[in-house]
């Protein structure tokens, strides 16, 4: 086995483990109505995370994720209050435009050899700034066909809901892992992960890869905004603050390297339902304050850094002796 | 002939990289390609391999003209390339660096099955069983090499070029390259080997051709070449007009410095080295035999992993350049741009650097005393600048090297190492070095002087110690300091019972 895919059976490990041991104290938490909302409630975060996954394989980082979900909403409020467009409509809109604020940010990344986290903390200052331009409101959404879609949702055996947005999350990350380990484009990010001159000795193109890759992240961003709003039900530009970092952490926790060229984009939808699970024991509980959901996402995110440097000391010594 | 190179040329702003140079290859040969540092091997292998466009001449391959523009476009030609590093990814499988690229697909998703089978397919004759699913970076580097030689030659098929492909095995491994190597010259591939190992030169190549200055000097069969002659070729001096030791006839010094057993794993083997008080020790060996690595280690570069340093006191501790500086070290480095100036600052602020370190921050060398500093060692020097404030990086080759120097004789060290003090200035500025060594040791400072000019550290050293292959294996003095005594230990292959005095 790789020890590339160690982390990985840790995470599985970690969140198998914790279900096991939230269902000695709440045999409910079986129930297929906590795994509905499971879905439904981090919808927008997985979805996100896809995005933040590649890019971070990628050996980049995208702090704008969590500024554009904030737009996406009040782009979306504003819209449908003010014109008459069809919500489909606006969500093409809004996916073209944050799939070109992404690929706008990779080309710089790309073009003036900058380093990602000062062009993309620059673009979570520009996306929040428009949003606040749109709205300092909060501006609720009222449209029959966004009462459709919250509405819309397959109910499970046990009365637990499969909601169009949790449904949506999961489709999300099945075309996540297709991109990242069925194609050349994915094969690309890693190779870049990996090492930035063997990657372009072996024929990678550098741009048109970073570009994608931040493009890629722009689109999931967006369809998260759009997944958000459809979620509370209106835009508002204060919304989703410091998101990005929470997906950065979830990607982690799910056993992907943060300096790139390892990981799996099924480990991020553990690490995502993860997170989630710790955040139910706590709602389950009611007498821990929420803010436990923090502490102990801080103890995974070090004990996972702890993991891999482990793991690559591991290695490095087992190649010592196997040489 | 497979590939043919006919008055090559390449020039850079201010240098002529290559100049008018033939190279032939051979299908079914392995062509060495010898050099020192700056005689243009990796010129040439950048012009093969589209890395650098040529200014003029031709190359054909089976032929038909050529002109690469890229590394892609070199593989697609048929020209492939294994450096001595960084070829693959650790971080992919075998079976994805070996088909990267060229993934079978259906509907625009790789097939992993399809893919390992054709991984398996390219390994095939090279004699080895791996498991393709495995991540590249589990295995040595000697399998890494010959994964990175498999895919080189399914991407291009014609002509490999080996860059230092053996800089980081250790023997073991190094065979295991060459019988791929023998083996694909067996199947016709054209194969330029480049590499500083002599004795694998010997063993593994068919013909030579050596480089110097940009110019090729000779192109030969290996086995009717004689070691000292190829080294003669490479370092560009010949027998016959062999100058005296020129050094002065000093009495024995009394001793200063004495090491014992230094020596790092992988870097150079333990060594004794004793020191006399105004003594000039020369270092003389080819590129890569480990001169500049002795060096670091004697000025706490990099980390012995055994011996110890002593003087009349009693021990030194060396593990640092901080420490060494502390116990009267001095060294002036060959990479004069990249390790020895600081090019954005002024000469004065350059020679003033190192005294201005060791008093510390909180304490500056009033201005005054700055420039009285700076114009004593302009004067002393005979550094040709307009004024003490002009920036270093102004400076031509030979007057930056005085800065640096100064910059040290500044700070008054008992021992200075200077390496390669003399590359890329010119004759002028060459024999004021030289003149200026001779004044030190004068001055009772003893040195320590690395040169692959053999005339140089001839006229110079009291003591000459030969480097080969990481090992100090020979030391030389009084009158055995002549070319052609240093050019035979260089050369001596191995196995061969060798301690000249």
């Amino acid at each position: 086995m790789n020890t590339r895919a160690l982390p990985l059976f840790v995470t599985i490990g970690i969140f198998l483990l914790a279900y096991a041991a939230f269902w000695l104290q709440f045999p409910n938490i079986l129930s297929t109505r906590v795994v509905g909302n499971l879905l439904t409630d981090n919808a927008y975060l997985g979805i996100v995370a896809v995005g933040m996954t590649l890019v971070i394989l990628s050996g980049g980082i995208d702090l704008s994720v969590g500024s554009v979900i904030a737009f996406s909403g009040v782009f979306i409020a504003v819209l449908l209050r003010d014109t008459g467009l069809h919500p489909l409509a606006v969500f093409m809109l809004l996916l073209a435009l944050t799939t070109a604020f992404g690929a706008g940010m990779g080309f710089l990344i790309d073009r003036l050899a900058m380093p990602a986290f000062i062009v993309t903390l620059a673009g979570m200052f520009l996306a929040r700034g428009a949003a606040y331009i749109l709205s300092i409101d909060s501006v609720p959404i009222q449209h029959p066909f966004y009462d459709a879609l919250q509405g819309a949702y397959w109910l499970m055996p046990g009365k637990g809901r499969l909601t169009l947005i949790g449904v949506v999350m999961v489709l999300t990350f099945a075309l996540g892992m297709i991109v990242a380990h069925k194609t050349r484009f994915g094969a690309s990010v890693y190779a870049l992960g990996g090492g930035e001159a063997a990657a372009r000795l072996m024929g990678v193109r550098q741009g048109r890869t970073t570009v994608l890759v931040y493009a890629f992240s722009g689109a999931m961003a967006g369809l998260s905004g759009i997944v958000f709003s459809i979620y509370t039900g209106s835009g508002y530009s204060l919304a989703t603050v410091g998101t990005e970092l929470t997906a950065i952490a979830a990607v982690v926790i799910g056993g992907t390297l943060l300096s790139g060229g390892a990981g799996y984009m099924f480990g991020t939808l553990v690490g995502v339902l993860t997170m989630g699970l710790i955040q139910t024991y706590i709602v389950f509980d009611g007498s821990l304050s929420s803010w436990w959901t923090k502490i102990v996402i801080g103890i995974l995110l070090l004990a996972f850094i702890l993991l891999q440097k482990g793991l690559l000391k591991l290695s490095q010594m087992r190649l010592a002796k196997g040489a | 002939m497979l590939l043919s190179i006919r008055s090559l040329t390449k020039t850079f702003p201010g240098t002529r990289a290559l100049d008018a140079v033939d190279f032939d290859l051979r299908a079914g040969e392995v062509h060495a390609l010898l050099g020192e540092n700056g005689a243009g091997k990796s010129t040439l292998i950048k012009c093969l391999t589209g890395a650098y466009r040529r200014n003029s001449g031709t190359v054909t391959l089976d032929g038909a003209p050529i002109d690469p523009q890229s590394t892609a476009h070199a593989q697609e030609l048929g020209i492939g390339t294994v450096y001595q590093e960084v070829n693959l990814l650790p971080n992919l499988t075998v079976a994805q660096n070996l088909m990267f690229g060229r993934e079978p697909r259906r509907w625009g998703l790789i097939q992993t099955r399809a893919m390992r089978a054709q991984a398996r397919a390219m390994l095939a004759g090279y004699g080895l069983s791996l498991d393709v699913d495995r991540d590249l970076g589990t295995y040595s580097v000697a399998i890494q090499q010959i994964i990175a030689i498999a895919r080189a030659v399914a991407l291009s098929g014609k002509v490999l070029i080996l860059d230092e492909p053996t800089a980081s095995l250790d023997a073991a491994e190094v065979r295991m390259v060459f019988d791929v190597v023998r083996g694909l010259r067996e199947k016709g591939l054209g194969i330029v080997f480049v590499s500083h190992f002599l004795d694998q030169v010997f063993d593994l190549t068919d013909r030579v051709t050596v480089l110097r200055n940009g110019r090729k000097i000779v192109t030969t069969d290996t086995a009717s070449l004689d070691r000292v002659r190829l080294i003669e070729h490479m370092l560009g001096r010949e027998l016959e007009d062999a100058t005296s030791h020129q050094a002065l006839a000093r009495g024995p010094r009394p001793p200063m410095l004495e090491f014992r057993g230094l020596g790092r794993r992988g870097t150079v083997e333990p060594f004794d080295l004793a020191v006399g008080q105004g003594e000039v020790v020369g270092l003389a060996g080819l590129l890569g035999s480990g001169r500049t690595e002795s060096a670091e280690l004697l000025f706490g570069l990099r980390n012995a992993h055994s011996g110890q340093a002593r003087d009349q006191k009693g021990p030194l501790n060396l593990h640092s350049p901080r420490s060494a500086i502390a116990a009267g070290f001095g060294f002036v480095p060959e990479e004069r741009k990249t390790d020895g100036i600081v090019a954005d600052l002024s000469i004065r602020e350059n020679i003033i650097l190192g005294l201005q370190a060791r008093r510390g921050w909180a304490r500056p060398i009033p201005r005054a005393e700055q420039n009285r500093l700076a114009d004593d060692y302009i004067r002393r020097l005979d550094i040709r600048t307009a004024g003490r404030d002009k920036r270093i990086g102004e400076l031509s080759g030979g007057n930056q090297q005085k800065v640096v120097l100064a910059r040290w004789l500044a700070m008054n060290p008992r021992f200075l190492i200077l390496d390669e003090p003399t590359r890329g200035i010119d004759v002028g500025a060459h024999a004021e070095i030289v003149r200026l060594i001779h004044e030190l040791v004068e001055q009772g400072m003893s040195l320590l002087v690395i040169s692959s000019e053999i005339d140089e550290l001839i006229a110079v050293s009291d003591r000459v110690i030969v480097l080969r292959d990481r090992r100090h294996v020979a030391e030389l003095t009084g009158d055995q300091i002549a070319p052609n005594r240093i050019m035979q230990a260089i050369a001596a292959p191995y196995n061969q019972k060798e301690r000249a005095a």
